[in-house]
């Protein structure tokens, strides 16, 4: 099985023809997504070859699903047009929407994401501003590198790309069922909740890796989720036990702000939920090949 | 970006919110001529990003333009948490009848944005939410036309006699919300006056920077003089800094990992002398040679910084790239370069990567192979620097 993106899965690229964009078709192309096309209105009807892989480029997202049958769009177009893109995309239906672009202003974010709950929930969103998703071997929709680690037992959802890459290295001896970058903004499609809640019905995943960082209550929240409603083992990390108050972190989301959004809550609020959590990605890895090699 | 409370009301006013009538002040003089033009009572106003500024004793009321000199003078260059005062707002004094509170702000929890709307405020809303939570309406917004607002007002019980005026100035505060892209709109207190006007005294407004590509306007709003200078040395080279008060320089890629980076020295310094990050630095996906070396240079110039720590997991980075920005870096630093480089690189052309630092086997530089490994030399050297 894997969650979210399978063998079977469909993928067409919005702003494929964009240098970001052709960029990581290549790569996806590489890890053996199968890419049927892409969007772009102004380059509507050209084939566009990667290295012997020609893609045709539609005029629109439901021109490109009549013709190929696509299920899931990866989004790399400018923030600027990031919402108009994900609004098409809602509208012609389209199963997954994968938004890989940095900088989306939130109340575009928020403004799709209504978009997509009015349209009846059809669409599901990762993103933005997130490396998309990963199911080794299988599909990858995004830009997570395809050669870090291969199939196996355990699903990973994190906020941050470069910790997903080094826990998916501490732990490539094991491998994954499904990586997902859920990405850092204050607004996200799916959230750490949606994940596990997947990751609780694939019958190929065994164990969860669930990394958090500063900011928010979206930890806090899954913790209480996990309580009632997850069943497998779930290790935890969180990033940013030294991060000082009021300063943001990188991520537009990570910033402490009073005494809401530590990491230390959000550690607590885990462990209250029977989480084990790692104090480094090292420690992480190491509590998660525990519970792997005790069932 | 946060706004002063100067630069909120101006956007307010923009927005037709009614504001008191007030003037900016950097001088004791300048404070004395906008209470003559402004007339009677005055406020003189620290304009500082922190809380507390009453208790610090940066507002003061004045009764003449002298009063207002004297204030001007006693509140500019005091220190409020950390924040020197440079600027004073002179604002006419208002007989307040009632304080309420209200904001809109992001929803994370459900992906949307939320009113906060209180009649008790003036105060620490903060208290008012952990004590007496019911005296606080929460209600979920997308968006807000005047039927919406009245809904909020009911849901935070305002008197019906000034129900409408304060539904007005919620319509008003979205409009500015909305327009200017903010993530953050707050209004504390929300003042009914003598006269029965509904006005926002005291506000608050975050800007997103993500949107700023559409609000050119916005970049004036910049508070340099406010800023750390290395944190505005980097910000003017694109990269993502944040000063902080270790010793252990740190850099990395992706914020997330970055994060991770700083947890993981502090817990290697709680075993050599208690030495702690001095920054955060995240160059950043598929960073080039340029802007690594870019980002060696920002922390070889923090003089609190005594060893450094590149930790990079090459995704769409490439290891061979952030090993040539850091001998580039070096090269160009020549002599200047005494501090010790601890390097971690996996991922993405790992071995290319180690290969250019072995060849160039600079005397700074250790190449170590795990994260944790690598936090502990560079604490390590950084507490023989103690």
């Amino acid at each position: 099985m894997a969650v979210f993106i399978t063998s079977h899965s469909r993928v067409i690229v919005q702003g494929m023809t964009g240098a970001e964009g052709a960029k990581h078709t290549k790569r996806m192309l590489k890890s053996g997504t199968r890419i049927v096309g892409g969007v772009n209105p102004r380059k509507a009807g050209e084939m566009v070859d990667f290295d012997g892989h020609v893609l045709p480029v539609f005029g629109s997202v439901s021109d490109a699903m009549a013709a190929t049958s696509a299920d899931v769009t990866v989004v790399f177009v400018p923030p600027a047009f990031t919402k108009d893109a994900v609004v098409e995309a809602i509208d012609a239906g389209i199963g997954l929407a994968v938004v890989i672009t940095e900088g989306v202003p939130v109340h575009d974010t928020a403004a799709f994401w209504a978009h997509a709950v009015a349209a009846g929930g059809r669409t599901r969103i990762i993103g933005p501003n997130c490396p998309g998703v990963i199911s080794p071997g299988r599909s990858n929709a995004g830009i997570i590198p395809d050669d870090i680690c291969g199939p196996g037992p355990i699903g990973l959802v994190s906020k941050s790309g470069t910790l997903t890459y080094q826990l998916m290295y501490e732990l490539r001896d094991i491998g994954f069922t499904t990586a997902i970058g859920i990405g850092g903004d204050p607004i996200i499609g799916t959230t750490h909740i949606d994940a596990l809640a997947a990751f609780e019905a694939d019958p190929e995943t065994e164990a969860i890796v669930m990394i958090g960082e500063i900011g928010g209550d979206a930890e806090e929240r899954a913790a209480s989720y996990i309580r009632s409603h997850v069943t497998k083992p779930v290790v935890g990390y969180v990033a940013g036990f030294t991060a000082p108050e009021g300063k943001t972190m990188g991520h537009a989301g990570a910033i402490v702000s009073g005494s809401t959004g530590t990491a230390q809550a959000k550690k607590e609020a885990l462990e209250a939920a029977g989480v084990r959590v790692g104090k480094t990605p090292s420690e992480t890895a190491r509590l998660l090949r525990e519970i792997h090699l005790t069932e | 970006m946060d706004l002063h409370e100067h630069q909120a009301r101006d956007l307010f006013a923009a927005h037709a919110v009614p504001v008191p009538h007030g003037v900016l002040a950097v001088t004791p003089d300048e404070a004395r001529a906008a209470a003559t033009s402004i007339g009677g009572t005055v406020v003189v106003k620290a304009q500082v990003k922190t809380g507390g500024r009453g208790k610090a004793g940066g507002v003061k009321l004045a009764h003449t333009p002298a009063g207002a000199r004297e204030a001007a003078s006693d509140i500019l260059g005091l220190d409020i948490k950390g924040h020197v005062v440079r600027k004073v707002l002179v604002v006419e004094a208002s007989e307040i009848v009632s304080e309420y509170y209200f904001s809109f702000l992001l929803d994370r929890a459900n992906r949307t944005f939320l009113a906060m709307a209180s009649v008790e405020g003036g105060m620490d809303i903060e208290e008012v939410a952990a004590h007496r939570p019911h005296a606080l309406a929460r209600v979920p917004v997308s968006s807000v036309d005047l039927a919406r607002a009245h809904e909020i007002v009911t849901a935070a019980k305002f008197p019906p006699a000034v129900a409408d005026r304060v539904a007005d100035v919620i319509v008003r505060l979205w409009e500015t919300f909305v327009a200017e892209d903010a993530t953050l709109v707050e209004v504390n207190p929300l003042a009914l006056t003598r006269s029965g006007d509904v006005i926002a005294l005291d506000g608050k407004i975050t800007l997103d920077g993500n949107a700023a590509f559409r609000h050119p306007s916005h970049a004036a709003l910049a508070d340099e003089s406010a800023e750390d200078p290395l944190e505005a040395a980097a910000r003017a080279r694109g990269l993502n800094y944040v000063k902080l008060d270790g010793q252990v320089g740190v850099i990395g890629n992706g914020a997330g990992l970055v994060m991770s980076t700083l947890d993981v020295v502090a817990y290697a310094g709680e075993r050599h002398g208690g030495v702690r990050p001095a920054n955060f630095l995240d160059i950043g996906g598929g960073a080039s040679a340029r802007v690594m070396a870019d980002g060696l240079d920002i922390i070889l110039n923090d003089p609190d910084v005594r060893s450094v720590f590149v930790n990079v997991f090459g995704g769409i980075t490439t290891c061979d790239a952030v090993a040539d920005g850091i001998v580039a870096a070096l090269t160009l630093l020549g002599d200047a370069a005494t501090k010790p480089l601890v390097v971690r690189l996996d991922g993405n052309n790992v071995e290319e990567g180690r290969r250019i630092l072995h060849e160039a086997a600079h005397p700074l530089v250790t190449v170590v192979d795990t994260m944790d490994n690598a936090a502990d030399k560079a604490a390590e050297l950084a507490a023989v620097g103690v």
